[in-house]
């Protein structure tokens, strides 16, 4: 017997267009003499949080009469479950919309974060492998691939995209030109919506895919010297850490110089030499080794700013065309500290100890400037800026960052020798340390109180670490070291 | 209305008899109140029933032609109050508000029209926001009917039974010169279907023609004695009178044969879908409602009527009964009513049923089972396994509460406020309804209590601060719905020292954009363009400060220090305006694209993140909570925190670099401006820039490669 009701539920977040989509699959629907209908909760959703659209289609008896549909999809009873997005599809998931042996289950596999996930103060992202796996078991079949990519390619719409590969499931029983015929009947942006739609029935017919993500092949040196480094890491370091060592040499090259990269180099060594296998803590500390060594200053902004390179990311990325023109303005706030930062130890010092003149001046330095990068002018200043690097190491911050390393290499070093994973876990408090004004001095705080009560187990040293990024008033690390 | 046109859904309102009309539940009922002529509407905005308040806006001429007066009240209560004109009159009168709470606003007006009666038929739509999505506190219409003695519809959820209410609430109201809710769940506003129209229907009788005759009775008025007549008229005259009508017109249903095993179910018209899906995945009925049990659907559920309900109990052992929501009203009814008739029949509600939340057609057949295993084992479904997602996997799924739009104008006055706190420590904030009420979720965390709409500066009158002065924030909705009166006005009077944030954002934003007195639009219809400001000094504020752009965190924080500090006495109230960007937006968007196509130069910006500069703290984030601000797998491939990313749907508001100024953040963020169609000069000019910087920017790549890795 031909089936007579089909339930389908729609997950969408709000602006995704997922009522679009309802409307389109209840529009086919009575083109083909179904009765349909479509109910949801949008209220507060709408700005941005989670809707499930519900859609019910059906026939009526032979008598004629009209059946009662339901208001809402109802656990175990969905025969289609689309979700724009990959969590949503968890979403569907965790209220059994989706059951193995029956539901078409056709999700997106891009993320959009929550609000918890992007608030973070390190990666608070959710795992999306479980998901997938979970959406495979509990479905007849899953659809699965990135549909943001499918509909930005096509320069349409996820809904357009989620439409396509309905009807490419096969899952409603009508035919591919009532779909496109439902597209134009509803005449807005025809043309693009027929696009996203041809992209999302291909890609529902190929294989489950997630999105591409960025591969960090490890670099091939260039020039001698970047040669001559890379053949002393091979041949000091063990292999597990030369990943990590060579993007580390090659990010210090660019940061400061091939000395730099040496200096590296050898800090790096006397840790592998109290290592043992599998070399973790060799291969992290070259990792956050590179990091803090390359530590964030104006004249790393300044150069980073103008590099030919970020003027062609900056267009893709604000998808300017080359027609048309494109300023960028930069929001600076340097204080008086960062300028010091940056000049000779003993001038920065004697500016930021002498506190009538550095009040005197400090007017200058209370204003956040906005940068036009594409004006000359400021292309002109920030590149005499970033020309600074040949004299960095002779600047305060410098010296104040290499006594912070050293002070932590030896603590790690010695952790080492009677503690591995305790001196991983020192190593990888270098985490902390990162952003710029108050983020870096509150991220250096936390690190310090950290170090200063000695923890003396590898589990004690990541609670802290924890702790500390877990909130940004710094509660939780208090606690967390009353309770150590 | 203001910024979106519902043309489209107005013309749908012509349909004439014979036609189908496919539409939401609560454009039926739109089209449903021109077929009864209806002489006059009115209502406030909310959802879910917004929708019908918007059309009607926009079918001002189709309204015109037919006579009918429309208006949008100041509040539910003015709605309310104009149901006085079916007072004297026969004028067939609607109005509308969201419920619970706009009936609580309406109450006092609600009270009084169901005293002294109606002559024409009063009909108030309600949208019940009860349940899933809900924004309100999870309370019943059901208590005003019953303490006002209104009628309360609540019909099956199709559109043609929807539809029918309408017209039958009118006549229920005439026959019993009683005023009569219809209720209408979240779900049924926002159904779609179909229903096959009749012609509209001119009022017998136009507001205009009753103002030019004017008819008086005192015995209509509530003021003694005549409101202790109204009470013994209310029982002796006009309730019978509706019992008789919902009896002999047959406003409830019978489903299903009139005994089976010894049982029966009552249900709520609005559920009875829910409770024939469940039937259905029991065994117990079909598609098409062919029920094996006995089934008396409530479409009206008050009152009850004694004799139907005693002819359905008599000779059942129990009858389950499908109520939604607390208290259980009508199940105390209806043991009232057993226990009258002499019936032995256990009622069985709430003790199998659970007692809160939505009853969805999986609570329902729960709830169902139970039942038939305690009275019915024969007929009993055997238990389903539920296999739920592995707690593992589940946590990975993150909650999404709602939050401000992309662009929002809001959003820097909640960041402002985040910043002072840094300066001055944690304040009391006493919010209100609106958009603003997101501010107490994250990532802003603000907000210590919120007791209804227009009421955040009442809700702080409480508070009389020694050094610390608490904060109130108000809607430019909420100020004209009360506040002014309620919470500004109170302030001057008692002399409270409290700082009022007004967020006037030019619309009643949070239920879809209307146009309030305050409203920058000109609206031919009302009157706009009343400033908030001279409003709050004729009322005797005198501390008022009023800031233009909101996005301007630096002006927008020191002027609340300013208010949280200066020696002045009484209210502070500082009114930040910023349009809504959802409306500016839909006003905007079509225009640019046209002048773009037509070769003007337009300027598109937005901002961006620098992802080799930001290390992945967020704390942009947590001062923003923009929707186009997000994060992205970091690509620097020694770095595992997430970067900071700036979508594609960014409006360019210019928050994003507030912020990072105001609060010392990073140099991450860039605003890109795009010119489109640029002129001449401004082309020549930028290539020889360009050209100059290329040049450079080469020569430092060569050097960089020299020294590279």
């Amino acid at each position: 017997m031909q089936q007579n009701r089909f339930s389908i539920a729609i997950l969408a977040l709000g602006g995704q267009g997922g009522g679009v989509l309802a409307d389109w699959i209840q529009h086919i629907a009575r083109e083909a003499g179904w009765l349909a209908q479509g109910t949801s909760v949008p209220g507060v959703a709408q700005r941005t949080g989670s809707t499930v659209y519900y859609v019910e289609l059906a026939t009526p008896d032979d008598e004629g009469r009209t059946p009662i549909m339901a208001q809402m999809p109802m656990p175990g009873d969905v025969d289609i479950v689309v979700a724009s997005e990959l969590m949503e599809t968890g979403r569907a998931l965790l209220r059994g919309f989706s059951t193995a042996g029956r539901t078409t289950l056709i999700g997106s596999t891009h993320r959009i974060y929550a609000i918890s996930e992007k608030a973070a103060m390190s990666d608070g992202r959710g795992n999306g492998d479980a998901i997938v796996a979970a959406a495979g078991e509990r479905s007849k079949r899953f659809i699965g691939f990135d549909m943001e990519a499918a509909a930005e390619g096509t320069n349409s719409v996820i809904s357009a995209v989620m439409f396509g590969a309905l009807a490419a499931s096969g899952a409603l029983p009508f035919g591919r030109d009532l779909y496109e015929k439902a597209i134009r009947d509803s005449g807005i942006a025809v043309a693009t919506n027929l696009a996203g739609f041809d992209a999302g029935w291909r890609a529902a017919e190929g294989a489950l895919t997630m999105p591409v993500e960025e591969s960090h092949p490890v670099p091939q040196a260039s020039t001698t010297v970047g040669k001559a480094l890379e053949a002393r890491a091979r041949a000091n370091l063990p292999e597990a850490a030369i990943p990590n060592a060579l993007h580390g040499i090659q990010r210090l090259m660019d940061y400061q110089d091939a000395a730099y990269a040496g200096l590296f180099l050898e800090r790096l060594e006397s840790v592998a030499a109290k290592d043992q296998s599998p070399f973790t803590l060799t291969a992290e500390a070259a990792r956050h080794l590179a990091l803090w060594m390359s530590y964030e200053d104006s004249i790393r902004v300044a150069d980073l700013k103008t590099r030919e390179t970020r003027i062609a990311r900056v267009r893709g990325e604000v998808k300017a065309s080359d027609e048309q023109l494109l300023t960028i303005t930069e929001f600076m706030h340097p204080r008086l500290r960062e300028i010091c930062e940056i000049l000779p130890a003993r001038l920065g010092r004697a500016i930021l100890s002498n506190e009538m003149f550095s009040r005197s001046i400090s007017g200058f330095f209370t204003h956040g400037r906005h940068v036009e990068t594409t004006s000359l002018r400021w292309f002109l200043l920030l590149r005499t800026l970033a020309g600074m690097r040949r004299w960095r190491p002779i600047s305060m911050r410098f010296a104040d960052e290499q006594a912070r390393i050293e002070t932590w290499l030896e603590r790690v070093r010695t952790a080492a020798a009677s503690d591995n994973a305790l001196a991983i876990e020192l190593v990888r408090c270098q985490r902390l340390i990162k952003g710029y004004c108050d983020t870096f001095e509150r991220g250096l705080g936390n690190f310090e109180r950290i170090m200063a009560a000695q923890p003396q187990s590898a589990e004690e040293v990541s609670r802290l670490c924890t702790a500390a990024l877990s909130d940004e008033g710094g509660q939780a690390l208090e606690e967390a070291l009353k309770a150590a | 209305m203001a910024e979106r046109s519902f043309v489209a859904e107005a013309r749908k309102l012509t349909a004439g008899a014979g036609e189908t009309f496919t539409g939401e539940g609560i454009l039926a009922v739109t089209k449903a109140l021109l077929q009864s002529g209806v002489a006059y509407v009115g209502g406030y905005q909310g959802s879910p029933i917004s929708h019908l308040m918007d059309v009607f806006a926009d079918a001002s001429d189709l309204l015109e032609s037919l006579g009918v007066h429309f208006e949008a009240s100041a509040s539910e209560a003015s709605a309310a109050a104009m149901l006085a004109a079916s007072v004297n009159y026969p004028l067939r009168g609607a109005v509308v508000w969201k419920s619970v709470v706009g009936t609580n606003v309406a109450s006092d007006a609600l009270s009084n029209v169901a005293s002294g009666g109606v002559t024409g038929g009063a009909l108030v739509i309600v949208g019940e926001d009860y349940g899933e999505g809900s924004s309100i506190m999870q309370e019943r219409t059901h208590a005003f009917a019953m303490k006002s003695q209104i009628w309360l519809l609540d019909p099956r959820p199709n559109l043609p039974s929807i539809v029918a209410a309408v017209e039958q609430g009118f006549a229920l109201s005439e026959a019993s010169n009683t005023p009569v809710m219809l209720q209408m769940r979240v779900r049924s506003c926002h159904m779609t279907g179909s229903f096959t129209a009749k012609d509209n229907v001119r009022p017998k009788m136009t507001v205009a023609e009753a103002a030019a005759a004017p008819q008086r009775d005192t015995n209509r008025i509530v003021l003694p004695p005549a409101n202790f007549l109204h009470e013994v008229e209310k029982i002796e005259k006009r309730w019978p009178a509706g019992i008789a009508y919902v009896r002999d017109q047959h406003l409830n249903e019978w489903f299903g044969p009139d005994e089976a095993h010894g049982i029966g179910i009552i249900v709520q018209g609005g559920l009875y879908n829910n409770l024939n899906r469940a039937m259905e995945l029991s065994g117990l009925s079909s598609a098409f409602g062919d029920s094996a049990l006995p089934v008396y659907c409530l479409n009206v559920t008050y009152p009850l009527i004694p004799d139907e309900v005693s002819a359905f109990c008599r000779g059942k052992r129990a009858v389950l009964v499908v109520e939604e929501g607390q208290p259980e009203f009508i199940e105390h009814e209806l043991n009232t009513l057993v226990r009258r008739a002499g019936i032995d029949c256990r009622i069985i509600g709430k003790d199998t049923l659970p007692r809160a939340g939505e009853y969805s057609a999986q609570v329902i057949r729960k709830g169902l089972s139970d039942f038939l295993h305690a009275w019915a084992p024969e007929i009993a479904p055997a238990e389903t396994t539920e296999s739920p997602l592995p707690a593992p996997v589940a946590r990975q799924i993150p909650q999404r509460p709602a939050g401000f739009c992309t662009g929002c104008p809001e959003r820097p006055v909640f960041t402002a406020m985040k910043l002072l706190e840094r300066e001055l420590g944690p304040a009391h904030v006493s919010a209100d309804i609106g958009c603003h009420l997101f501010s107490i979720l994250p990532p802003f965390n603000i907000g210590n209590t919120t007791m209804g709409y227009g009421l955040g500066t009442a809700g702080a009158s409480a508070f009389k601060p020694k050094g610390k002065r608490a904060i109130a924030v108000m809607g430019d909705g909420g100020f004209w719905h009360n506040g002014l009166t309620s919470g500004i006005g109170n302030a001057v009077f008692n002399k409270d020292d409290t700082v009022t944030i007004v967020i006037d954002n030019g619309y009643s934003a949070a239920t879809g954009g209307q146009d309030i007195p305050s409203s920058r639009a000109d609206n031919k219809r009302r009157a706009t363009r009343n400033p908030i400001e001279r409003a709050i000094r004729g009322v005797g504020g005198a501390w008022v400060r009023t800031i233009e752009r909101t996005y301007d965190i630096k002006q927008m924080r020191d002027t609340l220090r300013e208010a949280l500090t200066a020696p002045d006495k009484g209210p502070k109230v500082i009114i930040a305006q910023s349009e809504c960007m959802l409306n500016r937006q839909r006003r905007e968007k079509p225009l640019m694209r046209k002048a773009e196509k037509d070769g003007k130069r337009v300027v598109r910006e937005r901002f961006g993140v620098d992802s080799d500069t930001c290390t992945g703290d967020h704390s942009c984030i947590r001062l923003s909570g923009c929707p186009s601000l997000s994060i992205k797998p970091n690509p620097d491939p020694l770095r595992r925190d997430p970067v900071a990313h700036v979508e594609n749907s960014c409006v360019g508001c210019g928050l994003c670099g507030e912020v990072s100024h105001a609060a010392v953040l990073c140099p991450s963020f860039y605003r890109a401006s795009i010119v489109s169609n640029p002129g001449r000069v401004e082309r020549t000019w930028m290539k020889m820039r360009q050209a100059i910087i290329k040049r450079l920017q080469q020569r430092d790549t060569r050097a960089r490669l020299a020294r590279a890795f």
